[in-house]
């Protein structure tokens, strides 16, 4: 096929061209006996208990320093079946696609996604693609579900327990950053990479290792203050937090001084929180820096009694103040 | 900018071993104060760094803080947020404004609802973001709702500039500029808030001065330190004043030396006042109307004075805050977030009753978030 130049709206009219993008571009780069099936449905074996998740991916701007959507649909959707100890195994994907989409930024994306996809080792068993009149997406829009076979069970938000110990996975806030330094043009930083990246080699190594996990959370949206919140509230424990213990990354802490907001606030996309019993915390880390991403994971607090629900974040200087959760736009403040 | 410049922005402001001997002088200096110091911080930007920094725990007890009119958004009156509302509504308009002003509710709604609802409203990182987005939109009329003291005030001006050198005739300002000094003097005329000191912001000295500053001392006894907004900065300018107490002087001293001078930056005075002059009357959220108090667009320039464009469609009756909200009482320096009824419960960030909940600059928002601990 030689390949247009954008997509139109023919190619989702299920006619010839809907196939040769199926075909020459889906099929080809995602690859896998189930899919090539081509049935209804696919069909899947799975022999433990299962987790089930899906999410819609709708970046803006679609590029970043650090990946693009496909990417993140990828990482996303089997970092969510990670967080509770499944090994990702079947992925669904889903298109929606603005008429006058580019061809070769299309193309990239599913080749990123396909490259992700190794991280892991899940397949992509089915899918979908619509195009849409121009307006009625922003480019591209993608969903990705996910199932994957539980390997360790157990892992909450409510089953925190007073001693444990938290650790975080990487640095904090990069991804929200850079997407935030894209989308308004600021021009600092050129280095500032989002953290987005598939989380379940670390996971494995933790399960290898035998850790025990009371609760295990990517921090996305909302950021590391989001899920250490929603610990604190769901499990009715303090989090205990030593505020110099937490990596931010230079480029990201200078760009929350310039615009008055907190690194804590701001999505990752490769980072996770995990709350173990204090007599796995070293166990913990080793395993975790066994695997790339994960190898700069810290212990940054500890569960307590304190102040049942609350995020309590001591300086290094002897005084203490909450942590909160982010309010639901990062608007920068006015001087 | 490079990365090693933004480093530079809070490194070495915030070293423990110095926050901490700087507190232990603090505390072995106020020994012999005679009476408690109740320091204003006019600026809002000191109240976050106090609260989040969690500073009053590290000072003793005969040092307290008084909360200021420092924050743009905090004493927007509800009638002003309204013009901004029925600004965004007018078909074919974008509104253009900058970070919290979004939420702050109005008499009925907030931008943020009204954006919900369909209006094209925009928050801008910077000011000559306008210049592209009139640009881009030549049918539609962009109206810049302009807020901010002293600090923000250049880039307005900047903006006016650019827009009347490239002869653009789509974008309108409407001018909500607000000016420190007056409102410190009328909380001061009232008499009632016990200031013995005050942490002056140095963001509006850089441009304005700290020469604005210097009657203050003389006028009302009290020292006035000039501030910058890091933890060592803060707690600098409060052995500064301390000193000044224990020594019996009383005056205007700069301790964010970094960058503010007496004179300020003349330069941009002199573009503000090309523009802009002062406004008679400016009503102050919870404070009411501080004559000479704010900005507004000279004369010469009422064709991009969206207040007279759109002036038939602008409420002009004033409003009052809800009945329980105190923030007028806090922003006088009468009260703290906390003597307020709704505070935390039917108050809180995510659902403000008052504007001193919703920016972070905010008095209420601050306490809200880092709590007392
Ligand atoms: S606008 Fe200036 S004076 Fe007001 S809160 Fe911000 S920094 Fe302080
Ligand atoms: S808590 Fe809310 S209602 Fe009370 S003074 Fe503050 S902003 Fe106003």
């Amino acid at each position: 096929m030689t390949s247009p130049k954008q997509i139109q709206l023919s190619h989702g009219g299920g006619g010839e061209e809907t196939n040769s993008l199926i075909h020459d571009l889906f099929y080809h780069y995602f690859s896998n006996d189930t899919l090539l099936a081509a049935e209804d449905a696919a069909v899947l074996e799975v022999k433990k208990k299962i987790a089930f998740t899906t999410d819609s991916f709708t970046v803006s701007p679609i590029f970043f320093n650090g990946g693009n959507i496909g990417k993140l649909a990828i990482a996303g959707t089997v970092n969510d079946l990670a967080m509770m100890g499944a090994k990702p195994l079947y992925l669904s994907a889903s298109f929606m696609i603005e008429e006058g989409f580019s061809f070769d930024d299309l193309k990239t994306i599913v080749k990123a996604m396909a490259e992700e996809l190794k991280h892991s080792g899940a397949k992509i068993v089915c899918g979908d693609t619509k195009v849409v009149p121009k307006g009625a997406v922003d480019k591209l829009f993608i969903n990705t579900s996910g199932i994957g076979e539980i390997e360790k069970e157990g892992i909450s938000a409510n089953h925190l327990q007073e001693g444990d110990i938290i650790i975080v996975s990487g640095d904090v806030g990069r991804h929200g950053a850079a997407i935030l330094m894209e989308r308004e043009g600021l021009g600092i930083s050129g280095d500032l990479k989002s953290d987005c990246a598939t989380l379940w080699p670390a996971v494995q190594a933790l399960i290898d290792a035998n850790v025990s996990i009371s609760a295990m959370r990517d921090a996305t949206r909302g950021g590391l203050s989001a899920v250490l919140n929603e610990w604190a509230e769901q499990s009715a424990v303090c989090l205990e937090i030593k505020e110099s213990n937490i990596p931010v990354d230079q480029a990201v802490q200078g760009i929350c001084e310039l615009f008055g907001f907190e690194a804590f606030d701001f999505a990752n996309e490769g980072t996770f929180i995990l709350s173990v019993p204090e007599k796995d915390a070293q166990m913990a880390l080793a395993a975790l820096h066994t695997v790339e991403v994960t190898k700069k994971a810290t212990m940054i607090g500890q569960v307590s009694r304190k102040k049942e629900g609350r995020v309590i974040l001591h300086s290094a200087y002897g005084s203490s103040r909450y942590l909160d959760l982010p309010k639901g736009e990062l608007l920068p403040r006015i001087c | 900018m490079s990365e090693l410049q933004l480093k530079d922005l809070y490194d070495g402001f915030r070293d423990p071993d110095v926050i901490k001997a700087l507190a232990k002088t603090i505390t072995d200096e106020t020994k012999n104060l005679k009476e408690t110091l109740n320091i204003m911080e006019v600026c809002g930007g000191h109240t976050h760094t106090i609260m989040k920094y969690g500073l009053k725990q590290l000072l003793p007890h005969n040092i307290d803080f008084i909360h200021g009119p420092g924050c743009p958004v905090c004493i927007m009156p509800k009638e002003r947020i309204d013009h901004a509302i029925a600004l965004a509504q007018m078909e074919d308009t974008i509104l253009l404004t900058l970070g919290d002003m979004i939420r702050v509710p109005g008499s009925k709604s907030s931008l943020a609802v009204e954006r919900a609802n369909g209006c094209d409203i925009r928050a801008l990182y910077s000011p000559l973001d306008a210049i592209k987005i009139a640009l881009e939109n030549p049918d539609k009329k962009v109206v810049f709702f302009a807020i901010g003291f002293e600090t923000t005030t250049p880039m307005t001006a900047a903006l006016l500039e650019q827009v009347e050198k490239q002869g653009i005739t789509n974008l309108y300002f409407h001018i909500n500029h607000v000016l420190v000094p007056p409102a410190v003097d009328a909380i001061m005329a009232d008499g009632q808030a016990k200031i013995n000191a005050f942490i002056g912001p140095a963001h509006v000295s850089v441009i304005s001065g700290a020469k604005i500053y210097q009657p203050l001392p003389e006028k009302y006894g009290a020292p006035v330190v000039v501030s910058g907004f890091e933890p060592i900065d803060v707690l600098q300018s409060i052995l500064m004043i301390v000193r000044q107490k224990n020594e019996e002087r009383c005056e205007m001293e700069i301790q964010y030396s970094r960058s503010v001078t007496l004179e300020g930056n003349i330069k941009a005075q002199e573009m503000i006042a090309k523009f802009m002059e002062p406004r008679k009357h400016f009503r102050w959220r919870g404070i009411g109307d501080i004559p000479d108090s704010a900005l507004e667009l000279r004369e010469e320039y009422a064709a991009y004075d969206a207040e007279k464009i759109f002036a038939d469609i602008l409420p002009t009756e004033p409003i009052d805050d809800h009945k329980l909200c105190i923030c007028g009482t806090i922003l006088k320096g009468l009260a703290k977030p906390n003597n307020c009824q709704v505070f935390g419960t039917a108050c809180t960030p995510n659902n403000p009753m008052g504007s001193c909940m919703v920016s972070a600059e905010g008095a209420c928002n601050a306490y809200y978030r880092y709590g007392e601990i």
